[in-house]
C-alpha cells in the first residue's frame, strides 16, 4: 500500500441470499481527500458502508486501514481504529440533547469506568470538563451551538444532519464516512455542507462520502468510485468519471448525456 | 429532584426541604415504634426492596434490558450470607467481610447469566432471565441431596445478626436514654447504605457511563457506530445492578435470621420490575417512591382489609394476600395503559414514551 | 415415549398459541398459560356438575360437553384481554405490553383462585383408561385410550389450523399481517378482525389443551397455567418462533425430551454407579442404591435449559427466524 493511501479495499464481495450486494470491489482513499461514492439505488452503497464498518462481515476480500487489516471487526473496534461513520436515515440518540449526543460521541476516547464515576476522582472531573467543553467546540464547528440543550429529535432537519456530522467527529476519526449528508437538503443547505466539508478536510480528516447530489459530489470530491449492481464500473478524479459513458449509461440507461459540470 | 428540592434556583427553600426531610427520616422509627416494632421491621424491609429496585433500575432504567429474574442475585446475596454466618457450616465471618463476598458472587452471577444473553431481544432476554431466577430457586430448593449445601426446602435458620465487636444489632439496648430495639439499630445502618446507594447510582447516571447507557437503550446501532462496545456495557450494567441485590440479600438474610427458597419466587421478581416501572423507570428517586409504596400498601391493606371485611359481610370474602395480588396486577395494566411513564417519570423516559403517541 | 408424545402434543397445541400470536404482533402473549388454565378449571366445573347431577349421559359426552363450554369461555378471555390491554399497547415500546401481560397473567390467576378456591380440583375420572399394547413383549410400551384421544386430537387440531392458515382467504389475511401491517391494512384487510380472530384461534386451541391436561394429570390448579405457558413457549423457540410447524416440532420434541431426560438422567447422575470408586460411597450405596446428584425433580429445569441453550445458540429455533438483535 502506498505512503498516500489510508484505506485499500481489495476483492470485497457479500452475498445476501439470493442476492449479490458486491462483488470483487476493490477502492483506495488517500489521505486528505474527499473520496466520493456513487451509483444509482441499489448500487451497494450502503452495502460497502456496512462492510467497512463491521455491521456485515464481508463473504471475501478485505480492507487494511492505516497500514493495518480490517479483519473480523466489531463495529465499535472499527470506530477505535478510526473510522467513524453518520447513517442515511439519521440515528441520532433522539431523546438526548445535542450536546449530550456528541458527548457520547467522545466515549471512545475517554476512559472512566465505574469506580471513576462513582468517586468523582480529580482525574474523572478533569475529562467530564474536557469532554463537555470539547462537545461544545463541535457544535460550535457545525454551527449548531444554538440548539446544545434542545433534544435531537427536536432539531431542524438540516441541524439533525449536521450533529450526526459533530457527534462522529467527536470520535477523532481518521476516516469520516458520511452517508447522505445532504439528502433532503435545500441549495443553501447544501453549500453550508460543502463549506463544512472543506473545513473538515482542512483540519485533516480524510472524508468518504456517499452521495446522490450529483453537484455536490463533482465540486468537492477529489476522486470518485461508481458502483453499479454491487460492481465497481469506475474510479478516477470526478471530471473524468462524470464523462464516462459506463457510468451516464448507469444512471439513464445510455440515452441522454449527463451534463454534470459543478458550478457553485 | 426539579421544584421544592432545587438547590441551585432555590437554595432557601430546598435546604429547608433537606432538612425537614432528614430530621424526619432520623426521627421516624422511634415514632413507627409506638405503633409497633412490626412497622419498624417493615420499613426496614421497604429499604430494601428500595436497594432492589434501585439495582434494577440500573438494568432496566438506565440501559433498558429486561430483568425478569432479578430476584435470584437477592438470593444468591442471602445465602452467601446464611452460609458464612450460621451454624449450618458453623461459619461466622463477620458482616463486613461478608457482604462485600456476597456482592462479588452476584456481581458473577450477573456476568454467568448476562454473557451469553445480552445480545438477545429484548421479550426473549426478558424470558431467559425468568428462567434464570426460577433455575437458582429450583437449585436452592434441591441442593440438600447429595451433599446438603442449601438444607433444601427447609432453608437456613439462626443467621447471626450483624456484629460489631460487642455491637449486636439485633439486641435491644438502650443509649443515650433512647430505647434501640434491633429494628430500629438495623433501620439507621440500612438507612446509610441506602443513602450510599442512592448517590452511587446518581453518580452513574451523570457519567460516561451512564451516559454509554442511555445511549445503548437510544440506539444501539449508532452506540456501537460511536464506539461504544455495547457488550461490555451492558454486562457492567447486569453486573452492577446483581451487586446491588447480592448487597440487600445479605442484609435480607441477617435482619429474617432465617431464609429459604421460598422468599425468592417469580412474584418477587415481578414485584420488583413493578417498583421500578410504577415508580418511574430511570429515575432515581421514582424508583426508591415506587419500592416505598409497594412494601407499604399491602401491609396497610392487611390492616385494614380484615376489619372492613367482617364489618360488611360477616366473614373473610377474600383474603388480604389475594387483594393484594388483584390490585397489583390491576395497577400493572393500569399503569401501562395510562400512565407508562411512571409517577415519577424520568425526564428522558417521559420524552421517549409520550414521543411514540404522535 | 408415549408419555413423552402424549406431553409434547399438549405443549404443541399451547405452543401454536404463544407462536401465532407472536409472529402476528411479535408480541409474548404471557397470559396464554393463564387461558389454557381457565379451559381446564371451566370443563372442570362442567364435567362436575353433569356428573354430579347424575344425568346419565356418557362420559366421553361429558367431557366434550365440557370442551363445548371451555372453548368459547376461553375464546371470550382471548379477545377481551386482546381489546382491552394488548390492542392500544401496539404502539407502545416493547416493554409495556410485556409488563400488562404479565399483570393480566397475575390477574386471571388470581380471579381463578377466587372462582376456583386455592386447591387443586380433582378431575372425576370417568373415563376409563384402557391399556392398549404397542408391542409383544409383555411388559413392553402401552398408550392408553385417553393417551390416543390426545395425539389424535393434537393431530387434527394442528392440521386444521395449518389447513387454516395455508388455504383459506383469512389463513392468507393472518400470514400477510404478520409479514407487514401496514401494508396488508392498505391492501384492505382488517388488521384489527384478523389480530383478533388469531387470539381467538389460540385461546380454543388452549382451552382444548386445557382440558387435555386435566383429564390427562387428573388435576386441575390455579398456577397451572404458569408453568404450562413456560414450558408451551419454550417449545415455541425450540421449534423457531412464529413458524406454526415449528410450534408443533418444538412441542413433541420438548414433550419427549423431558419424559425421558426425567429419567435418564436420574440414572446417568446416580452417583452409585460410580461406588467402585471410594469406599465410603460403596457403603453409602450398599443400603440404599439411590444417589442420583439431578434426579426428577429437576424436572422443570429442562425447559428453561432447552430454552437458555436455543436461544444462545440457534436461536432461530429449529425452523424459524433469527431472534438476536441484529447488528
Amino acid at each position: 500500500m502506498s505512503k498516500l493511501a489510508l484505506l485499500a479495499a481489495k476483492g470485497i464481495d457479500k452475498r445476501f441470499g439470493g442476492v449479490q450486494a458486491l462483488s470483487d470491489v476493490a477502492f483506495t482513499i488517500n489521505h486528505g481527500e474527499i473520496y466520493g461514492l456513487i451509483g444509482p439505488n441499489g448500487a451497494g452503497k450502503t452495502s460497502l458502508f456496512n462492510v467497512l464498518t463491521g455491521i456485515y462481515v464481508p463473504d471475501g476480500g478485505e480492507f487494511v486501514f492505516d497500514g493495518e487489516p480490517l479483519r473480523g471487526l466489531k463495529p465499535n473496534d472499527v470506530a477505535a481504529r478510526g473510522i467513524a461513520r453518520t447513517f442515511q436515515n439519521i440515528r441520532l440518540f433522539a431523546n438526548l440533547s445535542a450536546l449530550e449526543n456528541v458527548m457520547i460521541g467522545r466515549h471512545v476516547r475517554t476512559h472512566a469506568g465505574v469506580w471513576g464515576a462513582i468517586s468523582r476522582n480529580a482525574g474523572t472531573r478533569a475529562e467530564e470538563a474536557a469532554i463537555h467543553k470539547r462537545a461544545y467546540e463541535l457544535l460550535e464547528y457545525v454551527g449548531v451551538e444554538k440548539r446544545a440543550h434542545s433534544l435531537a429529535k427536536h432539531l431542524a432537519y438540516g441541524d439533525q444532519r449536521r450533529l450526526e456530522i459533530a457527534r462522529a467527529l467527536a470520535t477523532e476519526p481518521k476516516l469520516l464516512a458520511l452517508d447522505e449528508p445532504a439528502a433532503g437538503m435545500n441549495a443553501t443547505e447544501t453549500t453550508s455542507l460543502k463549506n463544512l466539508l472543506a473545513e473538515i478536510r482542512r483540519d485533516g480528516t480524510t472524508i468518504l462520502l456517499i452521495e446522490h447530489d450529483m453537484k455536490l459530489v463533482m465540486s468537492v470530491c477529489d476522486r470518485v468510485l461508481v458502483l453499479d449492481y454491487g460492481k465497481k464500473i469506475a474510479e478516477d478524479t470526478a471530471a473524468v468519471v462524470q464523462n464516462d459513458p459506463k457510468v451516464v449509461a448507469a444512471y439513464l440507461g445510455g440515452e441522454v448525456s449527463l451534463n454534470l459540470k459543478g458550478t457553485h | 429532584m426539579q421544584n421544592v428540592f432545587d438547590t441551585r434556583n432555590n437554595p432557601q427553600l430546598a435546604w429547608a426541604g433537606i432538612a425537614l426531610v432528614a430530621a424526619t427520616l432520623l426521627v421516624l422509627p422511634f415514632a413507627l415504634t409506638y405503633a409497633g416494632t412490626f412497622w419498624v421491621r417493615i420499613t426496614n424491609q421497604a429499604i430494601l426492596y428500595c436497594f432492589l429496585a434501585l439495582g434494577l433500575n440500573i438494568v432496566v432504567g438506565f440501559a433498558g434490558l429486561l430483568d425478569l429474574g432479578y430476584i435470584a442475585f437477592y438470593a444468591v446475596g442471602a445465602y452467601v450470607y446464611a452460609l458464612l454466618a450460621s451454624p449450618h457450616f458453623d461459619l461466622h465471618l463477620p458482616f463486613w467481610v461478608i457482604l462485600p463476598i456476597g456482592a462479588a458472587v452476584a456481581c458473577l452471577f450477573g456476568v454467568l447469566l448476562g454473557a451469553p444473553t445480552l445480545k438477545l431481544r429484548g421479550d426473549y432476554l426478558a424470558i431467559v432471565t425468568l428462567g434464570f431466577g426460577e433455575i437458582i430457586r429450583i437449585f436452592l430448593n434441591n441442593l440438600s441431596q447429595p451433599v446438603n449445601i442449601t438444607n433444601g426446602p427447609q432453608g437456613i435458620a439462626t443467621i447471626d445478626p450483624f456484629r460489631l465487636r460487642t455491637f449486636n444489632f439485633s439486641q435491644r439496648e438502650t443509649i443515650l436514654g433512647l430505647d434501640f430495639t434491633g429494628p430500629v439499630k438495623y433501620y439507621y445502618f440500612f438507612l446509610a447504605a441506602l443513602i450510599a446507594v442512592i448517590v452511587i447510582n446518581m453518580r452513574l447516571q451523570d457519567s460516561r457511563i451512564g451516559r454509554a447507557w442511555e445511549a445503548i437503550r437510544e440506539d444501539e446501532t449508532a452506540a456501537r457506530a460511536m464506539g461504544i462496545n455495547t457488550r461490555n456495557i451492558k454486562l457492567l450494567a447486569f453486573a452492577m445492578g446483581a451487586s446491588f441485590g447480592g448487597i440487600a440479600g445479605g442484609m435480607f438474610a441477617a435482619t429474617q435470621q432465617f431464609i429459604s427458597p421460598e422468599s425468592f419466587i417469580l412474584v418477587e421478581s415481578v414485584m420488583v420490575l413493578a417498583m421500578v416501572v410504577l415508580g418511574g423507570m430511570g429515575n432515581i428517586w421514582g424508583v426508591v417512591l415506587g419500592a416505598v409504596l409497594l412494601s407499604f400498601v399491602p401491609e396497610i391493606l392487611r390492616f385494614t382489609v380484615e376489619p372492613v371485611q367482617k364489618a360488611l359481610f360477616g366473614r373473610m370474602l377474600l383474603e388480604p394476600e389475594v387483594i393484594r395480588m388483584l390490585l397489583f396486577g390491576m395497577a400493572l395494566v393500569g399503569m401501562m395503559l395510562y400512565r407508562p411513564a411512571g409517577i415519577l417519570p424520568s425526564a428522558l423516559r417521559k420524552r421517549e414514551l409520550e414521543g411514540g403517541k404522535t | 415415549m408415549v408419555n413423552g408424545l402424549t406431553l409434547g402434543s399438549v405443549y404443541a397445541i399451547v405452543a401454536l398459541g404463544y407462536t401465532m400470536v407472536y409472529g402476528i404482533i411479535q408480541l409474548i402473549n404471557f397470559a396464554h398459560g393463564e387461558v389454557v388454565m381457565i379451559g381446564a378449571m371451566v370443563a372442570y366445573t362442567v364435567i362436575v356438575t353433569l356428573t354430579g347431577a347424575h344425568t346419565g349421559l356418557p362420559p366421553v359426552l361429558i367431557v366434550l360437553l365440557g370442551l363445548l363450554v371451555a372453548i368459547p369461555a376461553c375464546m371470550g378471555v382471548g379477545y377481551t384481554l386482546e381489546r382491552i390491554a394488548y390492542r392500544p399497547l401496539r404502539r407502545a415500546p416493547r416493554l409495556a405490553p410485556l409488563i400488562t401481560a404479565i399483570g393480566l397473567s397475575i390477574i386471571l390467576q388470581h380471579l381463578a383462585l377466587i372462582i376456583w378456591s386455592r386447591n387443586p380440583l380433582p378431575y372425576p375420572q370417568i373415563i376409563a383408561t384402557v391399556p392398549y399394547q404397542l408391542t409383544s413383549t409383555p411388559n413392553g410400551a402401552t398408550i392408553t385410550n385417553v393417551q390416543v384421544a390426545i395425539i389424535a386430537g393434537s393431530l387434527l387440531m394442528m392440521g386444521g389450523l395449518l389447513l387454516l392458515v395455508y388455504r383459506t382467504k383469512l389463513g392468507i389475511a393472518m400470514r400477510a399481517t404478520a409479514q407487514n401491517q401496514e401494508v396488508a391494512g392498505l391492501m384492505g384487510i382488517d388488521i384489527n378482525k384478523v389480530i383478533s380472530l388469531t387470539f381467538v384461534i389460540g385461546a380454543a386451541l388452549g382451552a382444548v389443551a386445557g382440558v387435555m391436561v386435566g383429564s390427562y394429570y387428573g388435576i386441575a390448579h390455579y398456577q397451572m397455567g404458569f408453568i404450562l405457558g413456560l414450558k408451551a413457549f419454550s417449545a415455541a423457540v425450540l421449534g423457531g418462533i412464529g413458524n406454526l410447524a415449528g410450534a408443533m416440532l418444538g412441542g413433541l420434541l420438548l414433550g419427549v425430551i423431558e419424559a425421558l431426560g426425567a429419567g435418564y438422567v436420574g440414572d446417568l447422575t446416580n452417583l452409585c454407579n460410580l461406588a467402585s470408586w471410594s469406599n465410603a460411597l460403596a457403603a453409602r450405596c450398599e443400603s440404599d442404591p439411590n444417589l442420583t446428584l439431578f434426579g426428577s425433580n429437576y424436572q422443570d429445569v429442562f425447559a428453561f435449559l432447552v430454552l437458555i441453550a436455543v436461544l444462545i445458540f440457534r436461536p432461530s429455533g429449529l425452523l424459524g427466524e433469527r431472534v438476536a438483535d441484529r447488528a
